[in-house]
């Protein structure tokens, strides 16, 4: 009955909030992802329509090397590929939540202000994993089938998920950063030469020089890589460059650098709105 | 490290000194405030009126911790907004200008959450949500999602999300743009049951009869042409009536011809030298007992056989003094004398007349 907030004193009670209100961000979260299924589908309706059409449309003319079949290429591939493209819907989310006051309504309150960022990165991640297991089904379906074990398959999707909580901060940064939510939905600009121009579909080898260039250093093109590789598939046409001889080290570094660059500057805009 | 503060008895719940901001880095850009000052008793109701890009909203916005000022200072419920903003936050409700609600949930959800966010059990947060659906007649959507709510259902469930914890201090900035007339009496009301509550309430307006009806005291801001974010005037609504001058006899006549003879009675009455403008037939000139010159003035009137179309007292209204104050944006402040200009757009009132 009472509508009293409890005192928040100490430095446990403080994290004992902290916790507490990124799990209701969290559940917010989780609310539109169970109102909105169509938003999943439509989310991962783009990686799904290309890696079908690449395999079944170019995929017999599709020479990756190695005698490896361009499906096992591709999969992981996808998976990759929608993790990087992942940070959109973070700054949509952001943008969206800023556009329309719920950022200031959040600020304006006694709750911890660290939960609005951390709600925000332990629901993506929740997000991530999910569009992951539809992906994954989908591609047993159509014949995809990993190798590596299941330590190699956990220790894949956990790349994975590594890539996409590093995007976080690049998606929290972006949506804070954009006009409004509109400029938000221009980040497809961004996103898409982001996860096309790597190891996705085409192994760097094959492209252009300068592009494949790109391509290889391409955070997207280590996970890839790594996944890969983690799934069992044949490491096919693999340049013998530092960083793809050692994917597995960049899947990891990649995501550290990121966060390490993004996290600060994210942390620094959610600051400046009081500028 | 933030020891719980004796809920602190100062005298005044809202007080700004000589706050200062400018957007942007830019020399450019004008300051958006530029010396506001505010001192609002606690319990009172505030109005804040100024024109459009007078720094309504950033005064707001700085008092509610949400945006840093470049220089003066604030305190809030006994707490500097600048360098304490959690206490500050554990006693406000804030309403922005637009509604600050969650689209995707329901109106029960959002305030279960807010609720959950102002640190109330589940329970205590399910009960709150209830009982505020209900005051805002929201009851009947409240398991529907917000996207489907029309601008005013929004409003008022933005304005119950502010409500959550019952506020020691409100801020309402612009509460009921976008409302029909019933739901401005729901807030309307709202404001004052919390007022009588003993809330301190801050809000700005554009509908000046609402400052009048709600406000114990009123601020006005200056117009951003010139200085902008200024506080330009500070007292009741009645104060500043006055400021305007008190009671005018108001005639219009039924054509030109009957201007001159109009003008001799109503000077004769009031005593001195009357306004006049041709464009609209008006004269006008202040009284001092409203009911004498009124009856004197219909009298002689009648006996001159002057064509009076409309014949009135009129006290000034809050627009005359927002029109006069801010430089009439809208409209221009009554011209001196008869001096009609030929596009008659010399209206000398507002329409609220
Ligand atoms: N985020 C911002 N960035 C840059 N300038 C801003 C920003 N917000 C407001 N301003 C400028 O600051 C000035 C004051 O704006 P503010 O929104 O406080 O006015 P207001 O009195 O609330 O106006 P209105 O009646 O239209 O709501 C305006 O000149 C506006 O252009
Ligand atoms: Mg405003």
């Amino acid at each position: 009955m009472s509508t009293t907030a409890l005192p928040a004193t100490g430095p446990e009670r403080r994290l004992y909030w902290a916790l507490t209100d990124c799990w209701t961000i969290v559940r917010r979260e989780l609310t539109h992802l169970a109102r909105q299924p169509s938003l999943i589908a439509w989310q991962l309706g783009f990686p799904i329509v290309s890696v079908l059409l690449f395999v079944y449309v170019f995929g017999s003319a599709m020479q990756v090397g190695g005698g490896a079949d361009y499906r096992d290429y591709a999969m992981p591939g996808m998976f990759a590929m929608t993790m990087a493209f992942g940070f959109m819907n973070t700054a949509m989310a952001v943008a969206v939540d800023k556009d329309r006051g719920v950022i200031d309504r959040f600020r304006s309150m006694p709750m911890a202000p660290s939960a609005v960022v951390t709600g925000r990165g332990v629901s993506d991640v929740l997000h991530a994993a999910l569009d992951l297991a539809v992906l994954a089904a989908i591609a047993l379906v159509i014949g995809w089938r990993p190798t590596g074990g299941l330590p190699g398959a956990v220790a894949a999707f956990a790349l994975l998920l590594l890539l996409r909580f590093a995007l976080i901060w690049v998606g929290v940064w972006l949506g804070l950063k954009v006009k409004n939510q509109e400029a938000a939905g221009n980040l497809f600009a961004v996103a898409f030469p982001f996860g096309m121009v790597s190891s996705v579909f085409t192994p760097p080898s094959l492209m252009p020089d300068w592009l494949g260039t790109i391509a290889m250093w391409n955070p997207v093109s280590a996970t890839a890589g790594a996944v890969r590789d983690l799934f069992g598939q044949p490491m096919a046409s693999v340049g013998d460059s530092f960083v793809e001889t050692h994917a597995h080290l960049m899947a990891v570094v990649w995501p550290l650098a990121i966060t390490a660059a993004f996290l600060p500057l994210a942390v620094r805009r959610f600051q400046r709105l009081s500028r | 490290m933030t020891p719980v503060q004796p809920a602190p008895t100062t005298r005044h719940a809202i007080r700004a000194e000589g706050l200062r901001k400018r957007y942007g880095s830019g020399k450019t850009d004008k300051p958006a405030l530029s010396g506001f000052d505010l001192a609002v008793p606690t319990g009172t109701v505030y109005g804040l009126l100024g024109p459009n890009g007078a720094g309504k909203t950033t005064a707001v916005r700085i008092l509610a911790t949400l945006l840093r000022a470049d220089g003066g200072r604030a305190e809030v419920g006994g707490h500097d907004v600048a360098t304490q903003p959690r206490q500050v936050r554990r006693q406000i409700g804030f309403a922005g200008q637009d509604a600050a609600v969650d689209e995707i949930l329901s109106g029960r959800q959002n305030l279960e959450m807010f609720g959950r966010l102002f640190h109330l059990g589940p329970r205590a947060a399910r009960h709150r949500a209830r009982e505020l659906l209900e005051q805002f007649r929201l009851t009947e959507a409240a398991d529907k999602v917000v996207s489907g709510y029309s601008g005013g259902m929004r409003r008022r469930l933005d304005l119950a999300a502010s409500l959550v914890l019952a506020p020691r201090v409100l801020f309402l900035d612009e509460p009921t743009t976008g409302l029909d007339p019933r739901a401005r009496n729901e807030v309307w009301d709202a404001v004052r049951r919390l007022a009588a509550d003993g809330t301190t309430v801050l809000l700005t307006t554009q509908y000046l009869d609402e400052a009048d009806q709600l406000s114990d005291r009123i601020a006005v801001l200056s117009a951003p042409p010139g200085e902008g974010g200024r506080t330009i005037a500070d007292d009741t609504p009645e104060g500043l009536k006055n400021l305007v001058g008190g009671d005018r006899v108001e005639v219009v006549v039924g054509g030109t011809e009957h201007l001159a003879a109009a003008r001799e009675v109503v000077a004769r009455v009031s005593g001195v030298t009357p306004e006049s403008d041709a464009a609209t037939l008006r004269i006008s000139a202040p009284v001092t007992d409203r009911v004498e010159a009124l009856t004197d003035v219909a009298r002689t009137l009648r006996d001159r056989a002057v064509d009076v179309v409309d014949l009135a007292v009129r006290r000034p209204t809050l627009d005359d003094v927002f029109l006069r104050l801010t430089g009439g944006t809208a409209a221009p402040v009554p011209a001196p004398a008869a001096e009609p200009a030929a596009t008659g757009n010399t209206a000398p009132e507002g329409a609220a007349a």
